[in-house]
């Protein structure tokens, strides 16, 4: 088990031939499954083509009524990204996973403003994107570091969180699923949501959550881990040292008006039951310690 | 991307939001003829830097006679302003705002931000106008009122018409208010802005509602559409490392301490300085060189690194998922080569390919500290940051 995707999830993948879209699309093919879970690409203007063996359609709509996929990667740059989303939104798909980094703000709140109104999950965007190790990865996180075990991990950054899959697979430990919910201010799943798919996932023994700094997903999430999962979770946020009012890398990680501190949600967090970590070289060993 | 309140006056007043008449102005002769063409009695002479708290500083004053108004131009034009937001060095004044007197009866808050959790543009408005909001937030909470705005209706004339009853527009001023706050809704949202904050919004002694002060700030990820907006861009307000990294396409923010770190992705990177911290260092800068770095972008990155005059050690921690660890020990080399490396360069390689490029580093004959961990390349940054500082005494 996991959560999100598995080896029978079929994948369309918005923005398939640029640059981006062609390098990770390689990579996703490779991984596991990949050549049977990716089904579809979207381009209007290479519709009947294909890449890599997999068809290109004119439209999301098509692609699902052709090939069935109910999930969707969108590697399109930032100005057309939220549309892309949109129209994956109107076809009605189960799953948006929105790796594009750099959409207007203004962009998403419309686009979220849609979503409202449906049942489409959106992961990201600015995000590494899912992987569910040895079946399917969805995105552009590194394959090979990540193996099959008991660990959920969920995060908001990419190569932080490849550095905390790094250190659980030095101890031995594999994960369950990993997801990446993306460094933008207004995204989709949240550590909340997606604590509460792994505490429902039978195959999630113990939850890694890496944090950063800025807004309050992380406290969010700690409250309502106090209160209802079921398996121990660790954490760490990055930005201790980050100075206020300066927005460091990811547009979402900046600490405004005193508010979205990592002392603060660390704070939160502990009081809330969760073990964390100020080091970051020490994620993979707390988790260890806390799976028995 | 922030811009001068003068620009944000002129953004407001294209949304029918009422501000003072008045100009901009970049010597005291301007700001003298400035002046005499607003004509009245009552001026005021307006630093404009892009930190706030510029009145505290000395860099707005009033004028009751032009003699008044070339003197406090003279004053002001040219000061290094120092306010709570500069530094202790200050900013210096290229530029100032003439401004008419007004008569004020009330001072009022309205700003507008992006709200993270309803994922919509929130309206906040206070009575207690020309303080420091963020003060008014954490000391009398209950007088911010909030509208969370529907992005498929805008700001409703009700929802307008009840925040301005509650901060204290009298009835007969209440349909202006409207305007005002719809106005600085359309601002906000047609120009992709990431905060608008009129403060003080006044109300004049005759009765009408204007902006006395106006702040705008803009989603950098926008600017593509909107060319205007990027044509008030001054980079004289920036500092030049951060517009030298923004060329370089690097996300780069100087900190107080002196060890460099350069990293890839930004939640690693912030990890990167937390660690140092953590083993006793304090980390110089935070520093993302992204995931596509080239030898070109690395070499910038040092250098960028190198400007800094506290620096006493370079650490780079680098997580190769995508980005494969030969070619970055490649281009860490060569950039250590192109510049003159003058402080220990500590370097941590993980993933793809993590065994060449560990041979790249010890192979190019250059004083490379190499590690495995972050915590030990921290621990190594810290002392080389030390032992170097010793070397120098």
């Amino acid at each position: 088990m996991s959560i999100l995707v598995d080896r029978n999830t079929r994948v369309m993948t918005q923005g398939i031939t640029g640059k981006t879209g062609q390098f990770h699309t390689r990579a996703c093919l490779e991984y596991a499954n990949g050549r049977n879970c990716f089904v579809a690409g979207v381009n209007p203007k290479r519709a009947g083509t294909s890449f890599e063996g997999v068809p290109i359609f004119g439209t999301v709509k098509e692609a699902k009524e052709k090939t069935g996929a109910s999930v969707s990667v969108i590697y399109v740059p930032p100005a057309g990204a939220a549309g892309a989303i949109d129209e994956a939104v109107d076809a009605g798909l189960d799953l948006v996973i929105c790796i594009t980094e750099g959409i207007p703000v203004r962009d998403m709140i419309r686009t979220r403003y849609r979503m409202l109104a449906g049942k489409t999950l959106l992961v990201g965007p600015n995000c590494p994107g899912v992987i569910t190790p040895d079946e399917i990865k969805i995105g552009i996180m590194p394959g090979h570091i990540h193996r099959r075990g008991p660990v959920g991990v969920v995060s908001r950054s990419g190569t932080l969180t490849y550095e905390a899959v790094w250190q659980l697979g030095e101890l031995g430990l594999g994960q369950s699923s990993c997801v990446g919910t993306g460094g933008d201010p207004v995204n989709g799943l949240k550590h909340i949501d997606v604590l509460k798919l792994f505490n429902e996932d039978p195959a999630t023994e113990a939850v890694v959550m890496v944090g950063e700094i800025g807004g309050s997903d992380e406290e969010d999430a700690a409250r309502w881990v106090r209160q209802h999962m079921r398996k121990p979770v660790v954490g760490f946020i990055a930005g201790v040292t980050a100075p206020p009012g300066r927005r460091m890398g990811h547009a979402g990680a900046i600490i405004s008006g005193g508010k979205g501190t990592a002392q603060e949600k660390l704070e939160v967090m502990e009081s809330c039951g969760i073990r964390v970590t100020r080091n970051p070289a020490q994620i993979g060993r707390l988790l260890a310690s806390v799976l028995r | 991307m922030k811009i001068h309140e003068y620009q944000a006056k002129d953004v407001l007043r294209r949304y029918r939001v009422p501000t003072p008449r008045g100009a901009a102005c970049f010597s005291i002769d301007e700001a003298v003829k400035a002046a005499e063409s607003l004509g009245g009695k009552v001026w005021v002479v307006k630093a404009q830097i892009h930190a706030g708290g510029r009145g505290k500083g000395g860099g707005v004053k009033l004028a009751r006679s032009i003699e008044e108004v070339r003197e406090h131009a003279g004053t002001i034009l040219g000061m290094q302003l120092v306010t709570h937001q500069t530094g202790p060095a200050g900013q210096k004044v290229r530029r100032l705002l003439v401004e008419e007197g007004a008569d004020i009866r009330k001072e009022l808050y309205a700003g507008m931000v992006v709200d993270r959790s309803t994922q919509r543009v929130a309206l906040l408005a206070s009575s207690e106008g020309g303080m420091d909001i963020e003060e008014v937030a954490a000391s009398t909470p209950e007088k911010i009122h909030k509208v969370f705005i529907d992005p498929g209706t805008g700001l409703r004339d009700e929802e307008a018409d009840e925040v301005a009853r509650r901060i204290g527009i009298p009835e007969a001023a209440v349909v202006q208010a409207r305007a005002v706050l719809q106005g600085l809704y359309r601002a906000f949202d047609q120009t992709d802005a990431s905060l608008a904050e009129i403060n003080p919004l006044i109300l004049t002694g005759d009765g009408r509602v204007v902006a006395l002060d106006a702040k705008m700030n803009f989603d950098d990820n926008a600017l593509f559409r909107h060319p205007d907006i990027l044509a008030m861009r001054d980079l004289d307000e920036e500092d030049p490392a951060d517009v030298e990294a923004s060329r370089q396409e690097l996300n780069y923010v100087q900190l107080d301490g002196d060890i460099g770190c350069l990293v890839n992705g930004a939640g690693l990177a912030m990890a990167t300085m937390d660690i140092v911290k953590v083993y006793g260092g304090e980390a110089a800068n935070f520093l993302d060189v992204g995931g596509g770095a080239t030898t070109e972008r690395v070499t910038e990155a040092f250098k960028i690194m190198l400007r800094n005059p506290r620096l006493k050690a370079i650490l780079v921690n680098i997580f190769g998922g995508i980005m494969r660890c030969d070619v970055i020990a490649s281009a860490c080399v060569d950039a250590a080569r192109q510049v003159s490396l003058r402080v220990p360069l500590v370097v941590r390689l993980e993933g793809t390919n993590v065994e060449l490029g560990k041979k790249i580093l010890a192979d190019s004959g250059l004083p490379i500290i190499p590690c495995s961990s972050m915590a030990e390349a921290a621990q190594k940054a810290v002392a080389a940051s030390r032992g170097s500082a010793a070397g120098k005494n």
